[in-house]
């Protein structure tokens, strides 16, 4: 009995198989060559052309593909064929249709033509789009009430078809931009440029004015002037004017390929009220397809058996073959059978799960980035030792972003070009302490920026050339920001001695646009506030929500206000733009937030935009620069830096914040993982027992008691 | 008792345009259709045109409230309001502002949140029920005063801490349970333990409490005493008489809220991953996504009117002497 009794005991707490309790996926899994991840937000379009968010790019630029790509490795950023045979072949035309040279001027190109050639044999992800009968006739694109009320999910067709991907899906899915009813977010940024797309919105917008939201318009009928098909594999696209940037665009998933067939199917009724929709079930010609798509709580990549195949690069990032990464050098991609992504909205299950293994990679929040991350004594961020331990490798990357403290160029204090103006706005960068900023708020993640071009971006320059000479100095080989002295000379200068404005002789009060009152918030905008008292300077906060915000800012009502803006493309004409005056987001709706105006930088700007990089490229950015320092409408922030965690098993991790069809790079060591989670996650379970123990002995003096007093007498 | 149920109803008609007008002034004083429409299409180029393409495509060009250039009933009909409520009224929920069909979304989503109130539900209930007869069984004892300082300790804590104070202890040290996910059928098993938990110790502090109470004023009554003459032992008069007959009170309390756990709740399903409709009303307000606030807030109000009738009907079962005229 005894025996028993400790067997019982011993079968409680110890664990009753290999089997890990907490693991949240199926044990069958265990060792499959699947990668785990989270996603924080539904994402709200999977459609190519409505896309245009880092959450949403995480899913469909793993199944789309535009013609180009950014190459993995190589620094700085360089885009490289995808689907395209080659690089895209440019010719310049004049006014007359004339063919013009490779370097002629910029005011003689009237369009620039880009010549795309796939490659021929691609075929799309196995879908019921494109399921045909013996007949060739299409099975699912003529649904009976009957056969829609059997599907709830696109899994529930039961066959799938396939086809070559050919230059027409490209021409489709550029028509399918210029849709009104599909609201692609570059729809006005696109038909500036490509020839005939506003012509060809306006007569889809006229051809649709009768038709059902959501009804089927066959794209094929309408004609772009722009865009035209030379043979299967072979597209133009013509463009007004020269615009080199152009070919980024064609590396992001809006000129990605579409075929008409899944248009046409996902149009027919009864499919959209079960949310079986392009914009919730891509299809695409990439490594990955999209198995499972419940964006309340899992989104499932799998393997396309379609795919075209690549091979993983053999050009490092320095451009030669020097590089770690290139183990896999020639190896067929994609790595991975499938990644699981699930929703995890709040950071602390996120980071545990990570710890316990069950996530492999994770980034870097405020609530775990001690737990993680050290400074060493020359200041570079390292792991912790339970990181080390647990062989976690650390990546880390500057952003192609700036956060910026702008100033609104139009408030009659702190806007203008005038030199009262101009030495108030010197002396306010010089006090606010961003280095200070990015050490309590952001851990150390970020570097001071001294203008508005990112490191890694063509444009930026390192060192004592690259420094802004009116709040830094160089000294001992580095950038120090000046002495609080001369702010409060210059703010004398401006006419604000010690804060007080000498011609009404009552303190200067400036305000901050905030966005959000929370606790965290109010940290920073206490900082903010002792950052303007250095210089006497009152700062009022006027905390409000992000649709306020927004308003005041394209109403020019603003004063001084905390934004940001995140690369499209690595071009320095993408961030330069930001200060370009008929930008104004105040008189053009742009995104020139500070409304700041020079005609000698716009004149500059217009001249450089459409150039190539190259010297005088670099010698016109400079001048802009050096104007944009001079006048200061931003205080010049941050370049934020990415810190992100993976698993020993985890391989090919390097950060590249241009691509995002990064996933069929990954590699990973399923038995390492499993080994490892066996290793942290075994059942704990004589806390419970204790638990039990503890209360049981508890009531017995109670139960005594009660015994007792139900056996005594009344008297 | 037809007649009061179809009175009933009717005084509803009013509560719900009331409800679904002071949400509409609420939602908009705060967001303009301008913000709606930024906030589907991203900040990033968005132009003037594609606002007004978007608000026109989703029927918020037209003025609020009122419009005043149409003509005779079009003045309220012709306006956002009205084309954006009078479908709620035939449960037609229309689409989401992303596009997605809201009546399939809350059927989707309302099992995950079932899946956790329920058994939240009834394993409180019997875990307070067992408590606070613990209690007025030992009442006097110090395990009725130690009883009740837990349980105004475990009332004062927020529900927040008992979720990741579970989290940490259940699943990160002692490996237990999955910290969050979920998962469709048997499956989903494992992951509501750990909620389901929290759940139950959340609000076992009140709930034990309020039991207490009740029960400690049936125990003061005069049947109980004349059961105690008969010789009844203590136990048999708490469970075959007290119980009883407090259990009208706990009853009616219980239905009002049984339509109201369709509804799930926020904060648990946001850390433990669930994908119930809690997490689906978080959502439409994080994403300014009117469609989606209106048909949560009408389905909350609607659910929250049937609990109320519910527990009017419950009292003519619980307690014959009540009638229902």
């Amino acid at each position: 009995m005894h025996r028993l009794a400790v067997s019982v005991f011993c079968a409680l707490i110890s664990p009753a198989s290999d089997a890990l309790w907490n693991n949240p996926y199926p044990e069958s899994q265990a060792k499959e060559n699947v990668l785990y991840s989270s996603f924080s937000e539904r994402p709200k379009h999977l459609d190519p052309v409505r896309s245009y968010s880092a959450g949403e790019y995480a899913f469909i630029a793993q199944i789309y593909e535009p013609p180009l790509q950014y190459h993995f490795l190589q620094r700085p950023y360089v885009l490289v064929p995808l689907t395209a045979v080659n690089m895209p072949r440019v010719t310049y035309i004049g006014a007359d249709g004339e063919i013009l040279a490779g370097d002629a001027p910029v005011t003689d190109i009237a369009f620039s033509e880009y010549e795309i050639r796939i490659q021929p044999g691609i075929r799309y992800q196995p879908h019921p789009a494109l399921a045909r009968n013996e007949h060739g006739e299409y099975i699912y694109h003529a649904l009976s009430p009957a056969q829609i009320k059997q599907v709830h999910e696109l899994g529930d067709f039961k066959h799938t078809g396939s086809r070559e991907l050919t230059a027409m899906d490209y021409m489709y899915q550029i028509k399918r931009m210029a849709n009104p009813r599909l609201h692609s977010p570059i729809a006005g940024v696109m038909a500036q440029y490509i020839v005939g797309f506003s012509e060809l919105s306006e007569r889809l917008e006229t051809a649709q004015a009768d038709l059902e939201d959501g009804a089927y318009l066959d794209l094929r009928r309408f004609r772009i002037a722009g865009v035209t098909i030379v043979d299967r594999y072979t597209y133009r696209i013509r463009i007004h004017g020269k615009y080199p940037q152009f070919l980024y665009w064609q590396a992001m998933p809006f000129f990605a390929p579409l075929p008409w067939e899944a248009e046409r199917f996902y149009a027919q009724p009864g499919l959209r009220d079960k949310n079986i929709t392009l914009d919730w079930y891509p299809i695409g010609t990439g490594p990955f397809m999209l198995t499972e798509n419940n964006p309340n709580l899992r989104m499932v990549l799998a393997r396309n058996p379609n795919f075209h195949g690549e091979k993983f690069p053999d050009v490092g990032e320095m451009g030669g073959h020097e590089d770690m990464l290139l183990a896999d050098n020639g190896r067929p991609m994609p790595f991975l059978d499938r990644a699981v992504y699930s929703l995890e909205k709040e950071s602390i299950p996120r980071w545990n799960k990570f710890l316990q293994g069950f996530y492999d990679n994770s980034g870097l929040t405020s609530d775990s980035f001690d737990q993680a991350i050290q400074f060493n004594p020359q200041g570079d961020a390292t792991l912790t030792a339970q990181m080390g331990e647990r062989g976690v490798r650390l990546s880390t990357a500057v952003a192609t972003s700036i956060y910026y403290m702008g100033f609104n160029y139009l408030h009659p204090v702190l806007g203008g070009g005038s030199e009262r103006a101009r030495n108030l706005r010197h002396a306010i960068s010089i006090a606010v302490d961003f280095e200070e900023f990015i050490s309590i708020f952001r851990n150390g993640r970020g570097i001071a920026a001294h203008g508005p071009i990112p490191p890694g971006i063509f444009g930026h320059r390192q060192g004592q050339a690259g420094i802004n000479p009116y709040v830094y100095d160089w000294v001992d080989g580095r950038a120090r920001r000046k002495p609080l002295a001369v702010a409060k000379k210059l703010l004398r200068e401006a006419g604000y001695a010690n804060g007080i404005d000498n011609t009404t002789g009552k303190p200067l009060a400036l305000h901050f646009e905030a966005i959000g009152s929370g606790p965290d918030e109010k940290a920073r905008l206490n900082w903010m506030r002792k950052q303007f008292r250095k210089l006497g300077i009152q700062l009022i906060v006027r905390a409000t929500d992000y649709n306020r915000f927004r308003d005041k800012m394209l109403k020019g009502k603003g004063e001084i206000f905390l934004w940001g803006w995140n690369a499209d493309y690595p071009d320095p004409e993408n961030f330069l733009f930001l200060l370009y005056g008929p930008n104004s987001k105040a008189k053009n709706n742009g995104e020139n937030a500070s409304n700041y105006a020079r005609p000698e930088f716009d004149r500059l700007f217009a001249q450089m935009k459409n150039m190539d990089n190259g010297i005088e490229r670099m010698r016109l950015i400079d001048e802009m620069v050096t104007i944009a320092r001079r006048d200061a409408p931003w205080m010049w922030g941050f370049h934020p830096q990415d810190f992100s965690l993976h698993h020993a098993w985890v391989r090919n991790t390097k950060p590249n914040l241009m691509a995002n069809n990064t996933l069929k790079y990954v590699r990973i060591d399923p038995e390492l993982r499993a080994a490892k989670r066996g290793l942290w996650n075994q059942p704990v379970l004589w806390p419970l027992v204790l638990a039990g123990a503890l209360l049981a002995i508890s009531l017995i003096p109670a139960f005594v008691s009660f015994r007792r007093r139900e056996r005594s007498t009344a008297l | 008792m037809t007649a009061y149920i179809v009175r009933r109803l009717l005084y509803a008609i009013p509560i719900l345009i009331g409800v679904n007008l002071l949400t509409f002034v609420l939602f908009f004083v705060i967001n303009t259709p301008d913000d709606i429409a930024r906030s589907q299409l991203g900040d990033r180029r968005v132009t003037a045109a594609a606002i007004d393409t978007w608000k026109r495509a989703h029927g918020y060009q037209k003025p609020l409230i009122y419009n005043e250039n149409a003509q005779g009933l079009g003045k309220l009909t012709d306006t956002v309001l009205f084309n954006k409520s009078v479908r709620l009224f035939a449960f037609d929920f229309g689409r989401s502002d992303s596009g997605r069909d809201i009546g399939y979304d809350i059927g989707q989503r309302m099992w995950p949140s079932l899946a956790i109130a329920v058994p939240t539900l009834i394993v409180g209930i019997l875990v307070n029920i067992t408590f606070a007869l613990l209690i007025a069984l030992f009442r006097g004892t110090y395990i009725d005063f130690w009883g009740v300082v837990l349980c105004v300790i475990l009332l004062s804590v927020s529900s927040l801490f008992y979720i990741i104070g579970g989290q940490y202890l259940l699943s990160k040290l002692f490996h237990l349970v999955p910290i969050s996910g979920y998962d469709t059928g048997i499956n989903a098993t494992k992951f509501l333990i750990l909620p389901v938990i929290v759940g139950v110790i959340s609000g076992v502090g009140s709930g034990t409490r309020w039991y207490r109470t009740l029960f400690l004023e049936e125990i003061g009554k005069d049947y109980v005493r004349t059961a105690r003459a008969k010789g009844l032992s203590e136990h048999v008069v708490l469970f075959r008489h007290v119980l009883r007959n407090a259990l009208i009170p706990l009853l009616t309390g219980i239905v009002v809220v049984l339509p109201l756990l369709f509804m799930g709740s926020l904060i648990v399903e946001s850390f433990f991953g669930v994908p119930g409709l809690g997490s689906y009303t978080i959502d439409g307000i994080q994403r300014q996504d009117f469609a989606i606030v209106r048909s949560m807030v009408f389905l909350g109000s609607v659910l929250y009117i049937i609990g109320l009738l519910l527990t009017d009907i419950s009292y003519t079962l619980v307690d014959p002497r009540v009638r229902l005229r």
